[in-house]
Parts: C-alpha cells; sequence; structure tokens
C-alpha cells in the first residue's frame, strides 16, 4: 500500500504494531486547511499533535479560493505567508454588473500601511500543499493519511478512538480531539450533534477553466445577465490561469444534466465569448447557513466546517475556519501547559461561536439578495439593482457578499474592560485584532507591527518616538523576548510609526496594550501599571 | 427620533396625489416595482433605522389587519 514518492500515501503508525492504545495529547481529525493551520500553530508552540485522514491525496477541485488579509496575517504568523502570496493572486477590486452594466466598483483595503493584501485568490490544495510541506519539517506533527476514524468514545477526561486503516484497525486515546473533519464531520454525526441554522434551495454551478485571458483580476458578479437570465453568475481568477466560475442555476436545475461538460462549455462560452479554455473541475452545490449549538463537548472541540456552514458569497468558509484554528492553538497549549484552566476552552467556543453567526448573518443577507426568497424580496433586490445605477445609497444595499472580515471578540470573558474613552479608536477595542502599520524602527529587518506581536503575549506601548516608558521597554526595543507573568511568557514591545500612532489612538499620549498570542487585543489603558497588566493577562487565560 | 404619525405633512392632498399620480396606468407589477423603489428612496432619507422599524410595525400591524396570502 505505501508509496514513498507521494506525501499523502499511506503509512503505517509505529503504534499500530502496539497491542494497547497509544496516546496523544491532541488528535485533529481532517487534515483540510483547518486542522493543518492549527496542527503548525501547535508546533510552533512545542506541541505535538497527530494529524488523521482519511483520503491519501488533497482536495479535488479549487474549492475555497480567496484568503483573506486576517488568514494571510495568521499565515504570516507561521511563516507561510510569503509563499501563499508569490503563488496566489492578489486583488482588491470588486465589480458588480446588473444586465449588462457596471453599477458598482469597490476597493477592499483602501488605506496604506498594511503588510498583507486584502485578500489572495489560490487553489485550497496550494494552501493545504504549503501547509503539509511545512509540517513534514517538525516532528511534532504526525500526519497519517489514509486513517479513517471510525469509533469514537467521549469521555470527560479524554477521547477513545478506532482508526481504521489498510493494516487494519488501530486505537488510540486523546486528551483533546478538534473535529476538523468538514462539513459532514464523522466526529460530530458520532456525537449526534445536529445544526441550528437553515438550507437554501437554490443550485449553484461551480467550475474552473483554466484559460489565457488580459483580464484584470478582480471579482466580477453579475445580477440578471444576458446570458443567465433572471440569475446570477461570478467570475474569479485564481492561480496558473484558472478561472471560478459560479452560475446561479435555480432550485429545480437537474444537477446531472447541468454539470454535463458539453452543457457547462455552452454557459462558458454564453458567458466569456468564443475563448480555448479546459476544465479543472465542475461541481454543483446547494449550500447551508448553521453551526452547532456548541463548538465545546467536553474534550471533543469543533472548528471549520465541521462547527459551522456558510455560502460561499463572502469567503466567510475557509477564512473563518483558519481564525478558529488561530483562536484555539494558543489556548489548547497553556491548558496543556497547565497554565489555564480548561474554562480557556469554553472562551474557544463562545468567541467562535460568536463570530459563525456574525459569519452567518452575513452570508444569510448577501444569499437573501442574490436569491432572493418570494415576489416581495425579489421586488427590493429588483429596485435596489435599478436605483444603484444612478442613486449612490443604493449601490451599499448591493449585496453580492459582504468579504471576511475578522470577527472582533466584543463581551469576550477574556477581555479586561476598556479604559478608553467612549469611541476612541474602535477598531483596535477589547476583543478586535490588533491593527497593522509599517513601523519605522526595524532593528530585526522588520518592517511591519503585526508580525511582532504574535504566538505568546504581548505588551505593546504605542508612543511618540521621545514619550517616556517603563524600563520593560527600554532599549535596544523589541529585543526582550524572555520574561513572564504568572508564568505566562510575556514579551514587550514599542511602536512609534505615524500610522501606528494614529490606529492605536496614541497621537495626544501613550497607550498601552496587552495583546493576546492570536494577536486580539485583550486590554489597553492611557498609562502603564504592571498590576493591572498581571490582572489582565489572568483574565484573559481564563484564571480570574 | 420616534415615528411621526401626527400630521406632518403641510399639504397632505398634494403628497397623496403625487404618488397615486405616479402610479396612475401601471400595471400591478409596475406599480410594486415602483413601490419597492419609493420605500428605498425614502428609507435612506430618513437614515434612522429605529424610524424605519417602527414604521415597519406600524404598516404590519395597522388596523384593518392585511390579508395574509396562504403561502
Amino acid at each position: 500500500m505505501s508509496d514513498s514518492s507521494n506525501p499523502f500515501a499511506y503509512r503505517r503508525a509505529p503504534s499500530q504494531d502496539r497491542r494497547e492504545a497509544s496516546h496523544h495529547p491532541i488528535v485533529i481529525a481532517g487534515a483540510g486547511p483547518v486542522g493543518l493551520v492549527l496542527a503548525l500553530d501547535l508546533a510552533k508552540k512545542g506541541q505535538r499533535s497527530v494529524v488523521l485522514d482519511k483520503r491519501t491525496s488533497l482536495s479535488d477541485g479549487s474549492r475555497a479560493i480567496c484568503w483573506a488579509k486576517r488568514t494571510l496575517e495568521i499565515m504570516g504568523r507561521l511563516g507561510l505567508a510569503d509563499d501563499l502570496i508569490a503563488k496566489g493572486v492578489t486583488w482588491k477590486t470588486g465589480k458588480v454588473f446588473h444586465r449588462e452594466a457596471e453599477v458598482f466598483a469597490f476597493d477592499l483595503l483602501p488605506e496604506a500601511g498594511h503588510q498583507r493584501p486584502a485578500f489572495i485568490n489560490l487553489q485550497q490544495f496550494y494552501f493545504e500543499a504549503a501547509c503539509v510541506a511545512a509540517a513534514a519539517k517538525t516532528d511534532l506533527i504526525d500526519l497519517r493519511w489514509g486513517h479513517e476514524m471510525t469509533g469514537l468514545d467521549a469521555r470527560p477526561d479524554g477521547v477513545r478512538l478506532t482508526v481504521t486503516t489498510p493494516d487494519g484497525a488501530d486505537d488510540l486515546t486523546a486528551g483533546w480531539l478538534v473535529a476538523t473533519d468538514g462539513a459532514r464531520s464523522f466526529v460530530r454525526q458520532s456525537l449526534g450533534l445536529g445544526f441550528i441554522g437553515q438550507t437554501f434551495d437554490d443550485q449553484f454551478l461551480i467550475c474552473d477553466i483554466k484559460m489565457k485571458s488580459a483580464r484584470p483580476t478582480e471579482r466580477w458578479f453579475w445580477f440578471d445577465p444576458p446570458f443567465n437570465p433572471g440569475r446570477s453568475a461570478l467570475l474569479h481568477r485564481q492561480a496558473d490561469d484558472v478561472w471560478r466560475l459560479d452560475f446561479q442555476i435555480g432550485p429545480d436545475a437537474d444537477r446531472t444534466e447541468a454539470t454535463k461538460p458539453e452543457n457547462v462549455a455552452a454557459r462558458v462560452r454564453a458567458m466569456l465569448g468564443p475563448v480555448d479554455f479546459t476544465f479543472e473541475w465542475i461541481s454543483c452545490y446547494r449550500f447551508q447557513c448553521r453551526r452547532l449549538e456548541h463548538f465545546r463537548h467536553g474534550r471533543v472541540v469543533f472548528a471549520g466546517d465541521a462547527a459551522h456552514q456558510v455560502s460561499p458569497f463572502g469567503a466567510r468558509g475557509g477564512n473563518s475556519g483558519v481564525q478558529d484554528a488561530d483562536n484555539l492553538g494558543w489556548k489548547l497549549d497553556l491548558v496543556l501547559r497547565a497554565l489555564a484552566p480548561e474554562a480557556l476552552i469554553d472562551s474557544y467556543a463562545q468567541e467562535r461561536q460568536q463570530a459563525a453567526d456574525e459569519n452567518i448573518l452575513n452570508s444569510t443577507r448577501a444569499t437573501d439578495f442574490i436569491a432572493p426568497k418570494g415576489a416581495g424580496a425579489t421586488r427590493f433586490r429588483d429596485a435596489v439593482l435599478e436605483l444603484a445605477g444612478t442613486h449612490p445609497f443604493a449601490r451599499r444595499l448591493l449585496n453580492s457578499g459582504r468579504l471576511s472580515l475578522p470577527a472582533t471578540y466584543d463581551g469576550s470573558p477574556l477581555n479586561t474592560v476598556d479604559a478608553f474613552s467612549p469611541g476612541a479608536a474602535p477598531n483596535v477595542r477589547p476583543g478586535a485584532p490588533a491593527a497593522d502599520a509599517p513601523d519605522g524602527i526595524a532593528p530585526e529587518g522588520n518592517a511591519w507591527l503585526l508580525p511582532q506581536l504574535g504566538d505568546r503575549f504581548t505588551v505593546l506601548a504605542v508612543a511618540a518616538p521621545n514619550a517616556k516608558l517603563p524600563t520593560e521597554f527600554d532599549s535596544p526595543p523589541r529585543s526582550t523576548n524572555g520574561g513572564s507573568i504568572n508564568g505566562v511568557p510575556v514579551r514587550w514591545r514599542t511602536a512609534h510609526a505615524p500610522e501606528a500612532l494614529q490606529r492605536y489612538g496614541a497621537v495626544d499620549g501613550i497607550a498601552v496594550y496587552l495583546i493576546r498570542p492570536d494577536q486580539h487585543i485583550a486590554a489597553r489603558w492611557r498609562s502603564f501599571d504592571g498590576a493591572e497588566i498581571t490582572h489582565a493577562i489572568d483574565r484573559a487565560t481564563a484564571r480570574a | 427620533m420616534p415615528l411621526k404619525t401626527q400630521p406632518n405633512l403641510a399639504d397632505p392632498d398634494a403628497v397623496y396625489q403625487l404618488i397615486v399620480a405616479a402610479h396612475h396606468g401601471l400595471s400591478a407589477d409596475d406599480s410594486a416595482a415602483l413601490n419597492a423603489r419609493l420605500v428605498l428612496l425614502l428609507a435612506n432619507h430618513i437614515g434612522d433605522a429605529t424610524v424605519i422599524q417602527d414604521a415597519v410595525r406600524a404598516a404590519t400591524t395597522s388596523p384593518p389587519p392585511p390579508v395574509r396570502p396562504s403561502n
């Protein structure tokens, strides 16, 4: 069965030769983007994981293609963003057409001074391949292809797993099981958990074609185009001259007929004219906007599509899954090191359930605009399209998908009460992801702020270059990697760039931020107070 | 600001006539489409979600109750 030239080939695990079950602190079910990102993040923190996947290959078809700025920042923390960006195509402009006329163009990152672009498009299998290659460089990740989970016994203190392989069954026990095994999650089905939310009747035909084209790298979305009357269509470029086409085909379309290559080819030519192309992938889908009620069930934690699903319009599936992993990794690490109680994992569930609700809300709204339910809804949608050509207000109502933005964990139990006055620097309030900025002082050759903030807790002072700061921040700036507060590793950083002062509300004085290992803000103050920082760290680790 | 339901038009007959005249000669479909555009234009002008919420509530609960379609 083994094929040494194929990195995804089944390999026998050493534990299969033992009679008793082997024990692992963390088992991750599913080697898609979410499971792989989690494994990489855990490995970066020194934590071992076993990743199980029944497949012996990467995903077929391009599936997720749009990776948002926040995902790229997370992948930057893991050291993979530059490769992904180099391989993908960068874009930030979207255009919306009604019938044959362009009615609206939007720019997703109008503000300069961020390291990462608004979006790249890159086929999911390239994203996965980059993660697999990175995982192969550490012996902390035990990636087992061809190992299918077939039995699960969840207990209060861990999980017993039966894994089926070509060599027979293998028994494992795990302290924690993270289910990143996708929309049809075996783990979810084993626990008998259902979704809350809604499903949609409309069908969409998706195809990836390879063609040489001078078209711009922009997201084009049509309502009621001549080539798909009364319905919608999407065109989006990916790497390798591959283009994503997506046609709304209605609830009653015959899926078998619709996906026949000759029928899809006719649609492609109606859309793009007499172009030369080859098919990479054809699929047909319906979608759901729904989630599990609880993302944590004892020692089983759900992330990605296994936990929540949205429509593709808005790129909120893959991106939110990566943010799940980003939120969970540091929490599992601290719990396994006995630096935080298990309640910290409850905060994962709370924060990411809230994020899923935000994504589901946005996705449902977009879906209701793209495929209106009923005559009344259709009238209003059409009215927006008609008004958008001449009235700017209506362009803001046009909804071809509100593209993925990171969630702010307002109300999280990990947040410390905001010490800024109401409305001050709201984009970096407690719970928000830290904002990037070009940072002027770069002794480490790093010109950006965000890469200095991840992986452990960071106390960041944002202040004018001549401001008086406590000795913890003393020169050389940013060189102090050591140190801990109540056992939790903490580093000290300063930022002085004008963009940092402006984005962090420090134009008129110093601002002190406590930033979590996932680069989200836990607390902020107008002055430095060691006791406050200690208390905020206790709170952000669910110890207080 | 709450939704004004006390008289607020200087010349109510003229405004009523204005709206009705816009629908003159339209099919039911075109009339419904016109209303949808009107609602959106006016909603944007009002610019206050609570007022619009109040108006939606008033329009859907005012007596006599609307006949609900069976679908």
